[in-house]
């Protein structure tokens, strides 16, 4: 049986930031709420489920926060879900939202992720001793920056490609009011200039801790219909894949989990030439060095040439394959949130409404997010077209 | 193992008026649009999903709906020796808070008792300003008083966390634990796929099958790749700045996260020849500390070639 076709409807975001002292986790996740079901023109009448993801427990310290949102989220009375997959949750969560839609047991869902990043410290929650391993690990730069180390050693990359990654992205935030930073004047010359926090990382090619969350409206094909949205974002594909933190010789550069969702997710979508045919992506850069690797990852460029395309200016709002054009992860990260924003943030291209950060005519975009040690990987197209399949 | 961490919350509107009033010596409820009153105030309404905005101060007087014993109180419970906790209808409210009450035994409590709010003895804007319940002879209400409360005092909490359990090692684990506590390194070969895991894990995670055949592991190998940490954070035990490094030892087919010392960070090098330097001998334990770090050993690097499937 084929999928019935889907769109996102609603989009909500809050204004990213370092600290949201005036909502509780609640106040916040309701604002993106409230603000997606007025896009979509609906009340929580018209939803038929909830689905909500969000990044560890540790992260605010609240176990199973689902149980006590339920009232925010108008989910009494409907099923509510939650989805865990750390940082690629935002994305994943939409995944499943889309899929409660395209199966046909729901006509709307609502979905939404956060992270009151501010409630905790995700460098402490990230850095738990575990008694099997020295306690050498530094939260996810720490983790990370090896395997920046790693691509930059097999690519041969010159080493201002991140400054120029974080100097784009920070450029682009300056364009989307819901960002958190909105750092005038950041330059390749001052991202370079900044301090060396897990070299090769610098402060300013690291995403800063944010409050905030993100929701949208999934609808069905006779529900879009319905809804008097003429602009939807019809959703073309969605794919997920996952493998192991660690295994003998396991690319951590280039990983079979991300390798294997962006091929399907081609196919899913009818795509044959990735470059050619996707307008613009919003993909999940927390370290600067991570556009380069993910345009290999996900087939943009071939292994090993995918900060040629970053140094040609490529990813510019612009450029061949614009990436980010809402300043992306480096400018605004609320965790659990921050893959859904990508795929939100998508959707408003498509839909043509992301305002001083859209791409004229943008017809196709991607949707990306990973997290864990690069082993989850979720990934939507979505298109201003409905899917001919 | 211990995970501890105090939280900071921000309470939002209602909840900061809630822990506000607290403070004062008096209970608020929230009104819902069917016109209940519920303690604590939801901040939002079970039916319309409205935002709850209207606040009303509550008895501190009430009536046990519901109770049950507890014999041997935990660590953070809210009294030391043996109490109930009960469903409590504050008078003014239309559905029950959970909290304890100050019996002396299981005879002294029962449904319909009259019990009245046991005030800490400072009170700072938390749920723990009610201390506990007390029973209320007749009951008398005295009432919390009406009062204008102003802009809320308190608007977050601390909340903190302290989790502490024990590790159970596999038995895999297990003999890589008392192997280091003997200086040995004790790697596992998978059956299928031939790759050496140190530390082993009972199974390979690309073949799914059990591991079995052990392997002792020299103390010396390849760094692969690292990074130099140069954050300071909550939690942090090694000095900054320091060499996080992955390190290969010979014979093994995945690296582990260890320390670089004995070299200046500048100077740390891909493929770099390294063993490790153990603690004396009598402070050994199950521990991989046991290697305090790993320093060069002074042999050429090795080749690319040979540990680039591994970057």
């Amino acid at each position: 049986m084929a999928k019935i076709p889907a769109a996102v409807i609603g989009v909500g975001q809050t204004k990213y930031q370092a600290l949201r002292a005036d909502v509780s986790m609640a106040g916040l996740l309701r604002e993106a709420v409230d603000r997606a079901l007025l896009d979509a023109g609906l009340t929580f009448d018209d939803i038929d489920a909830v689905v909500v993801g969000k990044a560890p427990d540790l992260f605010e310290g609240v176990m199973m926060p689902e149980l006590y949102l339920a009232d925010a989220l108008g989910a009494s009375g409907k099923p509510l879900l939650r989805v865990h997959t750390a940082g690629s949750v935002g994305g994943s969560t939409a995944i499943v939202a889309a899929s409660l839609v395209q199966a046909g047991v729901h006509e709307r869902v609502l979905t939404v992720a956060f992270e009151k990043q501010s409630e905790s410290n995700a460098m402490w929650a990230l850095s738990i001793p575990v008694p099997f391993i020295m306690p050498v690990h530094a939260g996810a730069g720490g983790y990370f920056a090896p395997h920046v180390r790693s691509y930059i050693r097999r690519s041969g990359a010159p080493l201002h490609i991140g400054a120029m990654v974080a100097a784009k992205d920070r450029q682009n935030a300056l364009k989307n009011p819901y960002a958190h930073l909105h750092n005038e004047g950041t330059t390749v010359e001052s991202v370079l200039a900044s301090t060396m926090l897990w070299d090769p990382i610098r402060f300013d090619e690291t995403c800063p801790s944010s409050d905030g969350a993100c929701a949208m409206v999934i609808a069905s094909e006779t529900a879009v219909a319905k809804s008097g949205v003429t602009n939807p974002a019809w959703i073309h594909g969605t794919q997920m894949r996952s493998e192991p933190t660690t295994a003998a010789e396991r690319d951590q550069v280039n990983p079979q989990a991300g390798r294997d969702a962006s091929a399907a997710l081609w196919k899913q979508a009818g795509i044959t030439n990735p470059i050619e045919e996707i307008d613009c992506a919003e993909v999940y850069v927390p370290f600067s060095w991570f556009e380069p690797m993910w345009l290999e990852n996900l087939g943009f460029a071939a292994p090993g040439d995918g900060w040629k395309l970053t140094e040609a200016g490529e990813t510019a709002i612009g450029g061949k394959i614009p990436f980010n054009m809402s300043g992306g992860v480096l400018s605004s990260n609320p965790i659990g949130a921050s893959g859904m924003i990508r795929f939100a943030e998508a959707s408003l291209q498509v839909m043509g409404e992301a305002g001083e950060h859209q791409v004229d005519g943008a017809r196709k975009a991607l949707g990306h997010a990973y997290g864990g040690g690069s082993q989850f990987f979720a990934m939507w197209v979505v298109g201003a077209d409905k899917p001919a399949n | 193992m211990k995970v501890e961490f105090d939280y900071t919350r921000s309470l939002g509107s209602v909840l900061s008026q809630f822990m506000s009033a607290l403070k004062q010596h008096s209970v608020l409820g929230g009104v819902l649009a069917d016109g209940r009153v519920v303690v604590p105030p939801p901040e939002f309404d079970p039916v319309t999903h409205d935002a709850i905005t209207e606040l009303v101060p509550v008895s501190d007087h009430g009536t046990v709906q519901s109770w049950s014993w507890v014999p041997e109180p935990v660590s953070q419970q809210p009294l030391t020796k043996p109490f109930a906790f009960a469903q409590i209808l504050l008078d003014g409210s239309d559905a029950p808070l959970l909290h304890a009450v100050d019996v002396d035994s299981a005879a002294d409590i029962s449904t319909g008792m009259r019990v009245r709010v046991r005030w800490a003895e400072e009170t700072i804007g938390s749920i723990r300003d009610i201390a506990c319940f007390e029973p209320a002879g007749d009951g008398e209400t005295t009432g919390s008083a009406s009062m204008d409360f102003g802009p809320p005092e308190v608007t977050g909490i601390i909340s903190p966390v302290n989790l502490a359990y024990d590790y159970a090692a596999s038995p895999e684990e297990t003999k890589f634990f008392r192997g280091l506590s003997e200086g040995k390194l004790f790697g596992q070969r998978c059956p299928v796929c031939k790759k050496v895991y140190i530390p082993p894990r009972g199974a390979c995670p690309v073949d799914g099958v059990p591991t079995a055949e052990e392997i002792e592991l020299p103390d010396r190998g390849t760094l692969t790749t690292y990074c130099v940490v140069n954050v300071p954070f909550k939690g942090q035990t090694i000095p900054i700045p320091y060499v996080s490094a992955y390190v290969l030892l010979d014979g093994a087919d995945i690296a582990f996260l260890h320390l670089i010392l004995d070299i200046d960070a500048a100077d740390v090098r891909m493929g770099m020849r390294v063993e490790a330097v153990w603690k004396p001998r009598e402070e050994w334990t199950t521990s991989l500390d046991n290697i305090k770090y790993f320093r060069p050993t002074g042999e050429p690097d090795a080749e690319y070639d040979t540990y680039k499937h591994h970057l």
